[in-house]
Order: C-alpha cells, then structure tokens, then sequence
C-alpha cells in the first residue's frame, strides 16, 4: 500500500462489502421473524413456554407465562428434533423463579443444535431453538475451516489454481467471491423456501440457482460500472468468471439440500465466502514463493501446486474436531 | 483451446475421441473441471457414476445445441447455452437419484454442480455451435470419455492406495494407507498423475510441455 489513493480505494471497498453483509443480516433477522419461516408454533395453552433455550452444556433455561404446578423431573420430556424417540434423561429441575425453570440434562447439549421440549402436565411442546448469535458463529466459522469450500469439499478448484499466482489478484477475487455468495445464497434461500418449496417445484432448483447467479452478477456489473467505476476496473474481470462456478452455486444448493433457515443460510454464505477468501490468500503467498524454488521438471506449473494444496488439506484437517460451543 | 481443430472440413470420428482421451484430456490436459476430479474419486465407482452423467451430459447438449443453433441468437448464445445444460443436468441428477440412490447419495451434489463445469460449455462454444451433428456427437462422446477415463484412473489408484480395494473387492492384503482416502490425498494423487502425463508428454514429444491452468468452472 504505498501509494495512499490506493489504500483509500481498498478501506473503501472493505467497507462497501462490510456494508452489504450487515444489510443481509438485518434482512435476515428480519426475515425470521415471519412466522410460516421456521414452521408451525404449537404453544397456544394458558401457561405458555415464553422461552426455551440452551444456556450450557447440560442446562436449558425455560420461562413460562405462568408457574407450573408440577416441577418434577418427570414432567419433562427433552429430546433431539431429529431424534424425537430418544429423550435425552433429565436429571433435576430447578425453580429459580416462578415462571423461569432450570434443567439439568444427563447429556452434552450443543449450542447450535435443535432440540424439543415436551411438558406432560399441562400438555405442551415447543422446539428449542439455537441462539442467533451462536447458530451465526458457529456455521460461519465450522464452514470457513472445519468445511473450508476448497480444502475439504473440494470446490472452486479450477478458479482456486487458476487466479493465485498473484496475491493481489487473489484478494481481489476473495473479496468479491464473498461478496457475490452472500448476495446469492440469500436471494435463492427467498425464491427456494417462498417461491420453489410451497409451490413443490424444487426439481428446477438448478435452472432456478443459476438464473439468479447470472442475473445478479449482471446487475452488480452494470451497477458497479455506473456507481464505482474504479472499483469496477479493478474487479469487472473477476466479475464475468463468477458466472458460472460452482462455488456459487454449492452455497444455494447446499441450503437448499439442509432446508436451512434464513440466518443459517446467511451464515453459510459468508463463513464459505471468508473461508474461500482465506484459502486464495495463503495460496498465494505460497505459489509466490514457490516461483523462487527449483521444481522438478515434470512437477512444473500445476502439479507442484496440487501438492501445495495437499499440504494445507492436510494442514486443515487439524480443524475438524473444533467446537466452539464448548 | 483447441484451434487446430477447426474451421475446416469435419474431422474424422476416431479423431475426435483420441483427442477427447489423450491430446486434450480435460482433467489431465486442460484442467478443467477440476473440482469433481478430486472429490468423488474416493471409489471406482463414485468415479464412474459422475463420468457417466457427464459424458451424457455433454453428448445430449451437444446434439441439441447442434440442432438447435440456427435459431439462437449469438448475442445470447451463452445463456441459451447454461439453459441446456441445466435442463439436461436436471434429467440427469432425477434419473441418478431414481435408479442409483446409494451412490448418488455420496457424490449427488457434484451432479448438480455438473452445470457449472467450464468443459461442457467450451465444448458448445468451440465445437457443437460451429460443427454438423454426427461430428459434434463424436466430440462430446470423446470429452466425456476423457473425463471418465481420467475419473476412473485417479478413482483407482485412490482406493486401491487408501482402502486396498477395487470398486468394492478387495485385493490388497494388509493395512491400506488412509492419506489417499483423505482431501489431501486426493490433491496429492493427481498431482503425480498429472507430473506423469507431463513426463510421458515430455518423452513422446521431446518438448517441455506443462498442463496450462486456466479457465474455470
């Protein structure tokens, strides 16, 4: 960054793409909030479960509308939603108020999990729901290293080799890859769960997919053209190779696979995006130097750079047993 | 990419597929469409599935932009293009799933992502949109042998290495050396596969030739 123009432009762009990420999560909050989003509420008795959530490894904390008259451990029923008929044993009920209730459960909970809550008397059931911040942080960062796009799924490869021979062309390309995945993992996830699912067209998914990929890299270039011209010279290249890749197009059909939500599907678009990012960048600081040692002839060019890659899979394998809701 | 090719008269079947194979493999060659090349040839067999669906991807797209390209406007050819592609894509991936639900249900998402591969519309671009039916169909035939032969090789040395089997029979005795079943593996195995392909090139032809990275998809 010697020149100081060129540092404005990059705070500038850093910015710009800050910017359009926090909008997506607003939208994404928001979009929650509707409620045929997450499926049917079923609390709709006197004393209602105002709140149900996990607050540490082996306790949920639940609020009621009005205290129950039954507190024993028996009344409880806690089970995983994917696994409704094998309850999770609930080893004792604390009172600490009277409408707030504290279980203990004999079994590691995680955090970005969902689980049921069932109470026998008075009958009610609710679903308990990670917390925003916790189901963010942990897909954002299990997608960015435990599931990094190029390193473990494999994807975006041929763009991975292709555009890391100079470091700032790959931190250019990073920057819009994020930017692009967010854009289009969250316009897809609106046409899929309100469009493609309730009208059961869910086999054009893929026809659907990549129109909207085309469409919206058209638009940001004309945008991007008549808004940001410097910005535009700088990425309109990048811009026109996104078309049709497949790391676009894995983050909508991988949601679309999950039946994710609106936050998950958010979170899976920027921890992929960053986690792209992070992969172009220390490729190419290693294919930088990697122009300075003797390769063997056969091993020139591409070959020598597919061991390189081997090297950092290998590398990030070390992530895969992280949890981060310890 | 492939300039030597054409204009020109037709060239002749048999051409055409060896082309496909060795001259320019689309894996091995050209490296393109590189991502699947890695992740699904854990087995033999998962090699095989995802070869097939594009060797009939790409022959079907083929044959239908070839008859169907009097009527498309150049200006819009390459949308048109991923339109194709995509529908044949779709057949494909719901007959995958129908008649093959085990294996689809390991390499399903690279089915889809077949859409976005950079060889099956650089073959429309280079050759089915300018060449008559019967050689368009012997182009897309010997590009997805390429890339099925190609599949099928990294498959089997990375199952034979890292589980001492043969799409599902065992052959090798004693401990199997998981790395090659691993992600970083599977970069490693075509990483020598392709430095041995640059090392036959080089003996055959007697010039330094390297695989060109490039292109995307």
């Amino acid at each position: 960054m010697a020149d100081p123009g060129k540092g404005r432009g990059f705070l500038r762009e850093v910015l710009l793409i800050a910017f359009v990420m926090l909008l997506a999560l607003l939208i994404a909050m928001l979009l929650g909030r509707i409620p045929g989003a997450h499926g049917a509420d079923t609390d709709t008795a006197a004393p209602r479960i105002v709140s149900a959530r996990v607050v540490a490894p082996d306790h949920v904390v639940v609020r009621f509308s009005a205290p129950l008259s039954r507190t024993d451990a028996a009344n409880f029923r806690f089970s995983q939603e994917k696994a409704p008929d094998l309850p999770l044993p609930v080893s004792a009920v604390q009172v600490r108020s009277p409408g707030r209730i504290e279980l203990t459960i004999d079994r590691p909970l995680r955090a970005a999990e969902h689980y049921r809550l069932e109470v026998l008397e008075p009958p009610l059931a609710r679903a308990v729901r990670p917390s925003s911040w916790a189901l963010l942080l942990t897909v954002v960062l299990s997608s960015a290293l435990i599931n990094n796009f190029v390193f473990t799924r494999y994807l975006g490869l041929c763009i991975f080799f292709g555009i890391t021979r100079k470091r700032d062309a790959a931190v250019g390309m990073g920057a819009t890859f994020t930017l692009v995945m967010v854009t289009t993992g969250m316009l897809s996830w609106v046409l899929y769960r309100f469009v493609l699912r309730p009208l059961s067209l869910s086999f054009l998914q893929i026809l659907v997919f990549i129109g909207v990929v085309a469409f919206l890299v058209q638009m940001l270039d004309t945008v991007l053209k008549k808004t940001h011209a410097g910005l535009h010279k700088k990425f309109g290249i990048y811009l026109m190779l996104i078309t049709t890749n497949c790391i676009i197009l894995a983050v909508p059909l991988l949601n679309a696979a999950a039946d994710a939500g609106a936050l998950e599907s958010l979170a899976l678009a920027m921890g992929s995006g960053l986690g792209f990012a992070m992969a172009l960048f220390l490729m190419s600081c290693a294919r930088e130097r990697m122009e300075l040692a003797r390769v063997p002839a056969s091993f020139e060019g591409l070959p020598i750079a597919f061991a390189l890659a081997g090297l950092f899979a290998l590398a990030f394998m070390g992530f895969s047993g992280l949890d981060f809701m310890r | 990419m492939s300039a030597a090719l054409h204009p020109g008269p037709a060239p002749r079947a048999r051409d055409l597929i060896l082309n496909g194979i060795f001259g320019e493999n689309p894996v091995f060659r050209l490296a393109l469409s590189l991502c699947p090349a890695v992740a699904v040839t854990t087995t033999v067999l998962n090699g095989v599935l995802l070869g097939v669906a594009v060797l009939l991807v790409q022959v079907l797209s083929s044959l239908t932009v070839t008859l169907t390209r009097r009527w498309i406007h150049p200006r819009v050819r390459i949308p048109i293009y991923t339109i194709i592609i995509a529908v044949w894509v779709s057949v494909i991936d719901m007959l995958l799933a129908a008649f093959t639900p085990a294996l689809y249900a390991q390499v399903g998402l690279y089915v889809k992502l077949i859409v976005a591969f950079a060889i099956i519309i650089s073959r429309l671009e280079v050759f089915a949109s300018r060449q008559p039916l019967v050689p368009s169909f012997f182009d897309g035939l010997g590009m997805g042998l390429g890339f099925l032969l190609a599949l099928v090789v990294i498959g089997a040395m990375r199952e034979l290495l890292g589980a001492g089997s043969l799409a599902g029979i065992p052959l090798a005795p004693g401990k199997p050396l998981l790395f090659f079943a691993l992600p970083a593996g599977g970069f490693f195995s075509i990483a020598l596969l392709m430095a041995l392909f640059n090392r036959i090139e080089r003996q055959v032809t007697g010039t330094r030739a390297k695989a060109k990275g490039g292109g995307h998809g």
